[in-house]
């Protein structure tokens, strides 16, 4: 197969993927009726077009920017974790028992903890797969598909009969203390001068103490954690032995463990980080959004994870900014809904589609625009 | 517990396995030509949503029984076409297939009904009836075994027999014919049956068709018989536990049938909690019936109740020449 240039391999592959599945999706919603054009103008405003909306969007892009480094990390080493979604409760259920339970001075010291847990309780849930794929040689895939259904079970047990509060109906943990909070986008000084409300005359909104008025967004200070995870991932995997010896594993096995890497450490430290990964998700969405564990916390956003990592073609940097496409897809998918008649599992169909065209009919892509290059050579050559 | 409450355990055992057998042996065909296949879940969405939706506007179940296969084999083309003729990577194939499905079902068929992504329920013509089997009335007082095939065997929609009836069918197939033959050897070892002159490319589009055509039978039997309509993600995730009772069985269609209809039987059981409580002795919850399948799956994988070898080609694409 003729090889592409390097810019293309990174650029063009993954825009005419998300391109290709922009199309498809078009061209659903023309076959139920609807204008695709009308669609992406509401998606712009709803995500992208206010300060507010970028909130949102960036709060999902913190989840997804987890969920897809966990992915990258494990696809490094040759392992395809689709297990980021039970990782990702399990992390919430590890936050939700450090902030229920334990005694914390400030929130800064809650965070840290936090964490620290959320970290634990994801890789904790990733250990046991990992251990059966590198001891017993189970596929990774399937056992960590059953986790994240055994996770669920796990979960639905544990808010219905343990950490349900006495009287309450809902399948959910008791609410955080108040002081664990984190900081949002509108809370943080400087910041928080987006996000200020104007009034119709133009003037900015005050409130009774003549104090300006904020939107409330649920973008909060995990997601500088987010980017700082993404550099330590870069760190790791580019600039570190062990990051050498998980790639080499990823691209052939056989040759590393000649080269005398340990495949157990390899699939036992990939596959924790992994988890680790995806459970410090929960840290945006359990102690930085709800405030208690829910059911169902992680909504979705560890499957979200693989579509991110694909399209950022496993590239921290292409992660985040994957992750930041997603969270317009969410955010601008939600605003589809509040606003159309288009139901919000669009941004299902999507997603499916990016994961599709980037990750399984990759090589129909690449075959497209070797094509592409090799006419446009031709010409050139003429 | 009574005999009176066993049978009927018994009888939503096989109303609740019917599904899982009918997705797993589809698995089974895909898997056993070396097509790993984690999309079972979507296909039968896609086919629960679509015969479901024909059989709403027609009232016909057998055009709606016939658009949940076509819905079912297209999303098994687009499959076949990534992982054999694209040759990429079929579990991320899956995966974006399950989500594909789980988005477009809810858009059409809110945009066909606008009932919240729902079909209108259906009733009459417009859905499979239970069948009641020959005698099941007269043999109703022979002691024991009259109740269990008037209770258990009798009284299941069509669809439930022909799931029955295709274990025997693929083992036939798989063990008996020339076509099965290839199949299990374009799984193990595809450049063998390259050698021998044969379309590893052939043989591969045929098994994911078959895939395909069961994925819609068991999508179907969703929409117009266990239920009366298609729901947003009514499959629940029967589509992986199809994939752990397809690994539990070991590739095997009469296993299949066993570990289908045991799965069967804790969704029975998660069904009935006073029935555990009766014969436990104490409460189990229902979130750890639930989770039993995938336990016993993984226990499987890892090799504590029998190794479970998938077929040695599965997952790889074929490529003729390097």
């Amino acid at each position: 197969m003729a090889k592409l240039p390097r810019w293309a391999d990174l650029v063009l592959v993954p825009l005419i993927s998300l391109i290709l599945a922009a199309l498809v999706s078009a061209a659903v919603l023309l076959a139920i009726g609807q204008s695709p054009m009308q669609a992406l103008s509401v998606m712009f405003d709803g995500a992208l077009g206010s300060a507010s909306g970028w909130g949102y969007t960036l709060y999902y892009a913190t989840s997804f920017i987890f969920t897809g480094l966990g992915v990258t990390i494990a696809f490094h080493a040759g392992l395809f974790n689709i297990g980021g979604e039970g990782q990702a409760q399990l992390g919430g259920l590890g936050v939700a028992l450090c902030c229920l339970f334990l005694p914390w001075p400030h929130w800064t010291v809650a965070l840290v903890g936090a964490s620290l847990a959320a970290a634990l309780f994801g890789a904790a849930w990733a250990a046991i797969p990992a251990w059966l794929q590198a001891k017993r040689g189970s596929h990774i895939v399937i056992t960590t598909i059953m986790f994240n259904y055994i996770a669920a079970a796990l979960l639905i047990y544990i808010l219905g009969e343990v950490l349900r509060p006495v009287g309450s109906m809902d399948p959910a943990s008791a609410r955080f203390p108040a002081d664990l909070g984190l900081p949002h986008f509108h809370e943080m000084p400087i910041l928080r001068d987006l996000f200020v409300k104007y009034g119709p005359d133009g003037a900015v909104k005050l409130n009774a103490q003549g104090l300006p008025v904020y939107s409330r967004v649920p973008a909060n200070i995990t997601f500088f954690l987010s980017l700082v995870a993404a550099f330590g991932v870069w760190l790791l995997l580019w600039h570190t032995r062990l990051g050498y010896e998980m790639r080499a594993f990823g691209k052939q096995e056989k040759a590393a463990r000649y080269a005398g890497i340990s495949a157990f450490k390899i699939i036992m430290v990939a596959m924790l980080l992994s988890g680790a990964l995806s459970g410090l998700m929960a840290i945006n969405n359990v102690m930085g959004q709800a405030e208690r564990l829910l059911q169902n916390s992680a909504e979705g956003a560890g499957f979200i994870g693989i579509a991110v990592a694909l399209m950022g073609r496993n590239h921290p940097l292409g992660v985040v900014l994957a992750a930041i496409l997603f969270g317009f897809l969410y955010q601008g998918g939600a605003a589809l809904g509040l606003n159309t008649t288009i139901p919000i599992e669009l941004r299902t169909v999507v997603q499916g589609l990016v994961i599709l065209f980037t990750g399984a009919l990759n090589y129909m892509v690449t075959m497209m625009l070797a094509w592409i290059f090799s006419v446009g050579r031709a010409r050139g050559a003429n | 517990m009574d005999y009176a409450t066993l049978l009927q355990i018994l009888d939503s055992t096989i109303r609740l396995g019917t599904p899982l057998l009918l997705a797993c042996l589809a698995g089974l065909y895909s898997e056993r030509a070396g097509i790993f296949d984690i999309g079972l879940e979507g296909k039968m969405l896609a086919a629960a949503m679509a015969s479901g939706a024909v059989a709403a506007i027609t009232g016909n179940v057998w055009l709606g029984l016939l658009a949940g296969i076509a819905a079912s084999m297209i999303f098994a083309l687009i499959h076949g076409l990534a992982s054999i003729t694209f040759r990429g990577n079929q579990l991320i194939s899956g995966v974006a297939l399950n989500f594909v499905a789980s988005g477009i079902t809810v858009l059409i068929a809110q945009s066909l009904f606008g009932q919240g992504g729902r079909t209108p329920p259906l009733e009459g013509a417009a859905r499979f009836n239970p069948i009641t089997l020959p005698f099941a009335d007269s043999l109703q007082a022979v002691p024991i075994l009259g109740p269990l095939y008037a209770e258990v065997i009798s009284g299941h929609p069509i669809l439930a027999y022909i799931a029955f009836l295709a274990v025997p069918l693929t083992w036939w197939l798989l063990y008996r014919t020339r076509f099965g033959l290839r199949l299990r050897a374009v799984g193990e070892n595809p450049a063998a049956v390259d050698t021998a002159g044969i379309s590893v490319t052939g043989l591969r589009y045929a098994a994911v068709a078959i895939t395909g055509l069961l994925c819609g039978i068991a999508g179907a039997y969703m929409a117009t018989a266990l239920q009366a309509g298609f729901g947003r993600e009514m499959t629940a995730g029967r589509g992986y536990i199809a994939l752990a009772a397809l690994i539990f069985a070991k590739w095997r269609p009469w296993q299949a049938l066993m570990a289908t209809m045991l799965f069967g039987l804790f969704q029975a059981l998660a069904l009935r909690p006073d029935v555990i409580e009766g014969v436990a002795g104490f409460k189990i919850p229902s979130a750890a019936l639930d989770a039993l399948p995938y336990v016993l799956t993984v226990l499987a994988l890892a090799g504590f109740v029998g190794k479970a070898i998938p077929p040695r080609a599965g997952g790889e694409p074929y490529v003729k020449e390097r």
